[in-house]
């Protein structure tokens, strides 16, 4: 691993209690969700990360403890480094707070996470649906939400599922 | 919550997106989109104007989400490359690639020299079709019409080299983990060769029609300027950012598939304005085209697929002749193969921007979780700031310059 | 032979008039500038010069419905998007005809999921469907002179 994000994860872990792993020449760095904050004003400040690449989550159910891991990815231009850190999220209502003051673009990707994963982010500044209708019910990348797989039309079946199918009017 | 129970949305919670004149009724609130020729796509924006000023704007995506990360969940690593395609359908090569990588990565997979030129030379012609269309589609939004014709023109040539390998014209699926589907047939590198030694007349031709245009120069200088500051804060990336003055390409920070063998330069412009984006957008057409021309002179011969027989299906011809490839075979069709338990993030360069993949698999056959980063979602964003206080007309010329894709947006 | 014959060259066509209305019909079907996803990139090489769709008489793609005679829903459709699809079918003006161009919005394709609508037929009924994913421009094109064949056929009780 780089020296430079040697130095850097070390910090981390001093500050915020973070534990760090390594797969296939990526640091990644678990830090506690109350820290989420702090430390990616650390990283942005002290660390030179200028941009928040992407950010996401993993659903672990039916694990309730950590339930959710928010996986955030930073990019730092000027070391040319990359930092994956992933927040652990118990129960199946988490709270995450939001790192828009820090990095802006954490806008849609947060709106992204409550839409799809049901995460509640605090502080957030327009907390709305992105990308289903705003009339969804349920978050559809949670793993104990259906795919919504439609039934595959055969000759057996063909006549049992064309009479249920939906036929519009002129 | 039951199933059926509705949502209400109520005003109040809208509120805060417009400023108090709209309330009073000082401004107008305009819906553009989602059916609007000039927004690409299905983009939906909420503009509040006061004349023909844009006081805010409020992009509403989402009207093509399709899915594609949970359908990647149910499918083999192999199967849900297929759906990769479709996400950003004027960059279907690159976003195989990026899969690809991706999956390489997790699993620890080899690919051969050869597969990773032909990707290379793949992926920048992709990029130069995808920034045709980008092109074409730009002009025909600030009342170009003829550009359209010749980029689209150019654009086929393209489009049938890949039909030529892959059998498809835009979906083709032509990388797999671990290499190719196939060699490259007879003829392709003559036809890609006649290509590029011709491709560059053309680039002129379109800049000597746009670059010093005057009423091109008026719609695009000091419109939808974005600084770059801005641009990093907002992690804008790709030409869009270049256009800000920033060196920031993934091929030369951190290489891919060998792209640290071929020489070539990254275009800076410095005003971050519309016409900057342009300029590098053209530019970078010749970058690829030099690309292309170096990694054809270096194309080197050999097997074209990885040998892992864990991962890759042995070929045609050894299934009569050995059982173990018969059993490798099934396996992989049956079943695919086993990924380990964590996950990997892999960035490339797409011609929009930083296109990353986030990876995990859960030690079966399928993936745990696919996340895609796409570009035009992140670019995206940065439009209600880059639009403010312009008129309508020059909303259009900026939604253009960042070159979004919506099947890229909504995923 | 009819009358033509016996009257020489006097330039006298005999018809009835369903047939010329339907000729004028399938001679100048204007599509609606609406794309979805990906199939819209082919619709745009359709009418690109290689494939030319002008040739059919759509060299003029109108942005608004209340414009257009034939709606190509070119690209998947999410549930999202169903409405309004609907909403442009509603405001395009009779007669009006839908293809349905690829496999998503035939049926879903690849998508069978919970964005995606499995079918548009289930939102505007279909006069064509095109194969593909997306289909090549030389198939849009058939499919819509397979249009212009049951155009061809119609009366005007149709659409009385």
């Amino acid at each position: 691993m780089d020296a430079q994000l040697e130095a850097i994860l070390t910090d981390l872990e001093q500050k915020f209690g973070a534990s760090q792993s390594e797969f296939r020449g990526q640091a990644k760095l678990l830090v506690a969700p109350q820290h989420i904050l702090a430390a990616a004003k650390a990283l942005r400040d002290q660390h030179g990360f200028e941009m928040l690449a992407a950010l996401s989550a993993v659903d672990y159910w039916p694990e309730r403890k950590p339930r959710f891991h928010a996986v955030y990815e930073f990019k730092s231009l000027a070391k040319n480094l990359r930092l994956e850190v992933r927040v652990p999220l118990d129960g199946d209502d988490p709270e995450l707070e939001s790192i828009t003051s820090v990095y802006p673009n954490a806008d849609w990707h947060e709106r992204e996470l409550w839409d799809m994963f049901g995460l509640r982010i605090q502080n957030h500044p327009d907390l709305r649906r992105i990308l289903m209708p705003a009339d969804w019910t349920g978050h559809p990348l949670r793993k104990d939400y259906p795919l919504g797989y439609e039934e595959v039309q055969f000759s057996f079946n063909f006549e049992e599922i064309e009479a249920r199918k939906p036929r519009p009017k002129e | 919550m039951s199933s059926l129970e509705q949502i209400e949305i109520t005003t109040e919670e809208l509120r805060h997106l417009v400023s108090p004149r709209a309330i009073e009724g000082d401004t107008i609130l305009l819906n553009m989109g989602p059916q609007h020729p000039s927004t690409h796509g299905v983009l939906r924006l909420l503009l509040e104007l006061d004349g023909e000023i844009v006081v805010s704007c409020i992009p509403d995506i989402g009207y093509l989400h399709t899915g594609i990360e949970k359908s990647i969940e149910s499918k083999s690593y192999e199967k849900s490359e297929v759906m990769t395609d479709r996400l950003d359908y004027l960059n279907t090569m690159g976003n195989n690639l990026a899969y690809c990588l991706a999956v390489e990565k997790l699993v620890d997979l080899d690919v051969p020299e050869r597969a990773q030129a032909v990707r290379v030379i793949f992926a920048e012609l992709q990029r130069i079709a995808s920034h045709m269309v980008w092109l074409g589609t730009h002009m025909l939004d600030l009342g170009a019409m003829s550009v359209f014709f010749y980029t689209f023109t150019q654009r086929e040539r393209i489009l049938d080299l890949m039909e030529m390998a892959g059998g498809q014209r835009m979906m083709t699926t032509y990388f797999r983990p671990g290499g190719l589907w196939r060699d490259v047939p007879d003829g392709w590198v003559e036809g890609v060769r006649e290509l590029i030694d011709d491709l560059p007349r053309h680039f002129k031709e379109f800049e000597a029609l746009i670059s010093k245009n005057p009423i091109f120069l008026d719609r695009t200088k000091d419109i939808g300027i974005l600084s770059a500051e801005d641009g990093l804060a907002w992690g804008v990336t790709g030409s869009s950012l270049r256009g800000s003055g920033v060196d920031y390409d993934i091929r030369k920070a951190e290489p891919y598939s060998g792209y640290e063998r071929y020489e070539f330069d990254v275009p800076l412009a410095t005003e971050g304005d519309v016409y900057a984006r342009y300029w590098v957008r053209m530019k970078e057409l010749y970058e690829s085209v030099r690309i292309v021309r170096q990694a054809l002179d270096k194309l080197p011969s050999g097997p074209f697929r990885s040998n892992n027989r864990k991962f890759v299906p042995p070929p045609r011809a050894e299934l009569g002749e050995s059982m173990e490839a018969v059993i490798h075979h099934f396996k992989l069709w049956t079943e695919g193969f086993p990924a380990p338990k964590n996950s990997v993030y892999l960035p490339v360069e797409s011609p929009r921007g930083e296109l990353g993949v986030l990876l995990e698999g859960d030690g079966g056959p399928k993936p745990y979780r696919c996340y895609w980063r796409t570009p035009s979602f992140v670019n995206l964003q940065v439009l209600p700031m880059l639009s403010k206080g312009h008129y309508v007309a020059d909303l259009v010329a900026i939604i253009g310059s960042i070159d979004i894709v919506l099947g890229d947006t909504d995923r | 032979m009819g009358v033509e014959s016996k009257l020489g060259n006097l330039g006298i066509v005999t018809t009835s008039l369903e047939k010329v209305v339907n000729w004028g019909r399938t001679g100048a079907m204007w599509p609606m500038l609406f794309g979805l996803a990906c199939c819209a990139i082919e619709m745009m090489s359709s009418q690109a010069p290689q494939y030319d769709m002008s040739r059919f008489g759509m060299e003029l793609m109108r942005a608004s419905p209340r414009q257009s005679d034939l709606m190509i829903v070119a690209g998947r459709l999410s549930r999202k998007m169903a409405p309004v699809l609907r909403r442009l079918y509603d405001q395009m003006p009779a007669p009006k005809w839908v293809v349905s161009m690829g496999d998503c919005a035939s049926c879903g394709g690849v998508y069978n999921n919970y964005a995606i609508v499995q079918g548009v037929d289930e939102i505007v009924p279909v006069d064509v469907y095109v194969a593909g994913c997306p289909p090549r421009p030389e198939a849009l094109i058939h499919g819509i002179m397979t249009l212009h064949e049951k155009v061809k056929g119609e009366t005007f009780k149709d659409w009385a």
